[in-house]
């Protein structure tokens, strides 16, 4: 048995190190007409896949058995740490006090990287009321994040509008470009709809790149105002803190929305939506009334988010708004949970704060984000902290009078 | 209207159609048989373009012919590239066939992300000139500004190998178990088809074909980088769309439409704009025509 296993590892070693064996080992200069051979690198492939497959066929088996257990009905569901509610709100309190007082401890860089973090979570829970919540996979997110951003320094640069007067605006012209985008497109089925999103962050960001004439081009728009504060002058730090707060402050207000909907009336239709769209309609949801919702709500913490970004970095320019940035929105998403908001946090931690302070990582950064996500879906594709879906016990008034 | 300007868009469209043709039969036979967009495609056809690469700087170094050198950097790529996306096909898609529809597009994405970085991280990040290896025919002297060899060279190559494909579809006993298992899969499997086996033959023959866009288009335009595969990606799978996703005929036709209307449109409108306006075909497609130009519009049974 062991020695089977101990083959299957060796033959798939092998059969990765003659696949990877060109790109890997051989590194060629076609001006200089010179090749750098390196052995060692295929020494690590071998090895790695070696030790890979034997782990992977461990965990396929163990998948195996869990989802046998669960169809059976064995192994019940153990009570979690995560299902009581003290546990949650004793931690959300604690986060919220830590949150509270820590730009006043740490450096401005710290904090700027804090705010990034915040950004990421509010942009992750506003992906997450489309992908987790309503099931509809969205690729272009980082669009709408650009609509917010470029709304702000828009107005600012030609208008010399302010931070508090653009925040309003840069939310509700992402929800309307977002329902705007959701109408035609409702009819399409999943990939379809992942796919006509991702042409449209395209689209608006080659426009952002190639009208010059308002956008600035690639080279952006620089010297945005930072946010006001009363008309009082402040010192760079002192506005780094305050736009901490400011991005706090958002995240907590698109925490508690987010949370609150999952359980509205709203809520239950998009998750019964995505469960089954033709059972739905049976009984009597408006499927294109709730989409078109689902879209606008999601789509306007990017735009909240996008006039936040402006406002703390000044400058922006459309390289910032990429499909790599959609990509990390979605994998913050997808690795946390799909439809859990504790999941987006705890996946934004690990997207964003833990790559600034594993440096020595950050080459590997995006290769381990893209190898984990092709992972979280094979063997955990709820994602580390999974959604629940709210449970109502039902207690039977009588009998427990009675049974006294 | 300048006639030769509109025969040098129509060539110059003609060479584009046929590499996104090439490209968008991966994505159309995979869709037609498993229902996915598989993400992964266009960083197969980059794969194959940096492979070419490599094999042409090992022959290069040791004095081989110009035509000796292109065709063994084609094959070895389409060698190789066929490996990637088998094992592509293992990893992130096989253990993800009975879980919903969602999970595996999730996978893909990841896995097109994945190997965009295994590339920057064994190669580089940076744009690396590609050699030209398409060599000069001589009766296309008196056309060559228009039309250059590797054009000519492109286009031929697509149009044959399209075609033996459609033979193989076709005519061989496994081009018809790929089309029983399309139509459907569970009634191809009761009447002894091994669908895991149509499965894979699918992933390494449109990988196979990708890997010779790859290379004829790196060496037609002298670069490769990392990220040439998304975009080239998503056109082929806008083609496919035009051409309605699943049908072989479509993907070639669809290749050839959005190759030709691009170069029209950056030719005569804007050249700014120009994928732009490839992804704006395709959302007009996707939601006006989601059937595309072949294909029959499918209708879901409860």
């Amino acid at each position: 048995m062991v020695a089977r296993e101990f083959f299957k590892s060796l033959g798939v070693s092998l059969w990765f190190m003659v696949l990877t064996f060109p790109l890997v080992a051989v590194r060629v200069n076609t001006i200089e007409n010179t090749i750098q051979w390196r052995w060692a690198n295929l020494a690590i492939v071998g090895v790695g896949a070696f030790v890979l497959s034997a782990v992977w066929r461990w965990a396929l088996v163990r998948r195996e058995t869990m989802l046998a257990n669960a169809a059976s009905g064995a192994g019940e569901r153990s009570v979690r740490v995560w299902d009581s509610p003290v546990v949650t709100r004793t931690l959300g309190a604690a986060l919220l006090v830590v949150f509270m007082g820590i730009p006043w401890l740490v450096s401005t860089y710290q904090t700027n990287i804090l705010i990034s973090f915040f950004l990421y979570v509010m942009l992750g829970i506003g992906l997450n009321i489309v992908v987790g919540v309503a099931g509809l996979l969205f690729l272009g997110y980082a669009a709408f994040y650009a609509i917010g951003a470029y709304a702000y320094a828009l107005l600012n640069h030609y208008f010399g509008w302010g931070f508090w007067t653009v925040l309003p605006m840069g939310g509700v012209l992402a929800a309307v470009a977002g329902v705007l985008l959701a109408f035609p497109v409702l009819r399409l089925r999943g990939d379809y709809l992942a796919i006509v999103t991702l042409g449209f962050g395209e689209i608006v960001r080659l426009v952002l790149e190639n009208w010059s004439d308002l956008t600035g081009g690639p080279s952006g728009i620089s010297n945005i105002d930072r946010p006001g504060f009363f008309g009082q002058e402040m010192t760079v730090a002192g506005t780094n803190i305050y736009i901490y707060y400011i991005v706090f402050v958002a995240v907590l207000v698109t925490f508690v929305v987010a949370e609150r909907l999952k359980d509205s009336r709203v809520g239950r239709a998009l998750q019964a939506l995505r469960e089954d769209e033709i059972a739905c309609e049976a009984m009597g949801i408006d499927r294109v009334g709730v989409k078109l919702m689902a879209f606008g709500l999601g789509t306007a913490w990017a735009g909240f988010a996008g006039v936040i970004f402006a406002a703390k970095t000044t400058f922006i320019n459309p390289a910032s708004f990429t499909f790599f940035e959609s990509a990390i929105i979605l994998s913050i998403v997808v690795l946390g949970g799909m439809g859990s908001n504790w999941g987006v946090i705890l996946g934004a931690a690990f997207l964003v704060l833990l790559p600034e302070y594993m440096r020595a990582f950050s080459e590997y950064r995006m290769i381990l984000f893209a190898a984990a996500m092709v992972l979280m879906m094979v063997f955990r594709p709820q994602g580390m902290i999974p959604a629940r879906s709210k449970q109502y016990r039902i207690v039977d008034r009588e009998l427990e009078l009675s049974g006294e | 209207m300048d006639v030769q300007y509109f025969f040098e868009l129509f060539l110059s469209g003609l060479t584009r159609g046929s590499i996104y043709a090439l490209i968008a039969i991966g994505y159309t036979m995979v869709y037609g048989i498993i229902e996915l967009i598989n993400f992964a495609h266009g960083e197969i056809y980059m794969i194959g373009a940096f492979t070419g690469l490599i094999v042409a700087g090992i022959l290069g170094t040791m004095g081989f012919p110009l035509p000796a050198i292109l065709v063994l950097a084609v094959l070895v790529s389409m060698i190789y590239c066929a490996g990637y996306g088998y094992t592509i096909e293992k990893i992130a898609y096989k253990p993800l066939r009975q879980a919903g529809r969602l999970s595996p597009l999730i996978s893909a994405i990841g896995m097109s992300l994945f190997l965009q970085n295994y590339v920057i991280l064994v190669q580089t990040s940076d744009f690396v000139p590609f050699p030209s290896l398409i060599p000069e025919f001589a009766f296309l002297e008196p056309i060559a500004h228009i039309f250059a060899s590797s054009d000519f060279l492109i286009v031929v190559v697509s149009a044959v190998l399209m075609a033996g494909l459609t033979l193989f579809i076709k005519y061989t006993k496994m081009g018809k178990a790929m089309r029983a298992t399309a139509q459907n899969r569970k009634m191809a499997m009761l009447l002894g088809i091994d669908a895991d086996r149509v499965i894979s033959v699918t992933f390494i023959i449109g990988s196979a074909l990708a890997a010779v866009g790859g290379v004829l288009i790196a060496s037609h335009v002298g670069m490769v980088n990392f990220a040439i595969g998304f975009l080239a990606g998503i056109k082929a799978f806008t083609a496919a769309v035009l051409g309605g996703i699943g049908s072989l005929p479509g993907a070639m036709l669809g290749g050839l439409f959005l190759g030709l209307s691009e170069s029209f449109g950056a030719g005569y409108i804007s050249s700014d704009y120009e994928d732009v306006f490839a992804f704006s075909l395709l959302v007009i497609f996707l939601i006006f025509r989601p059937s595309g130009i072949m294909g029959k519009a499918k209708v879901e049974k409860v």
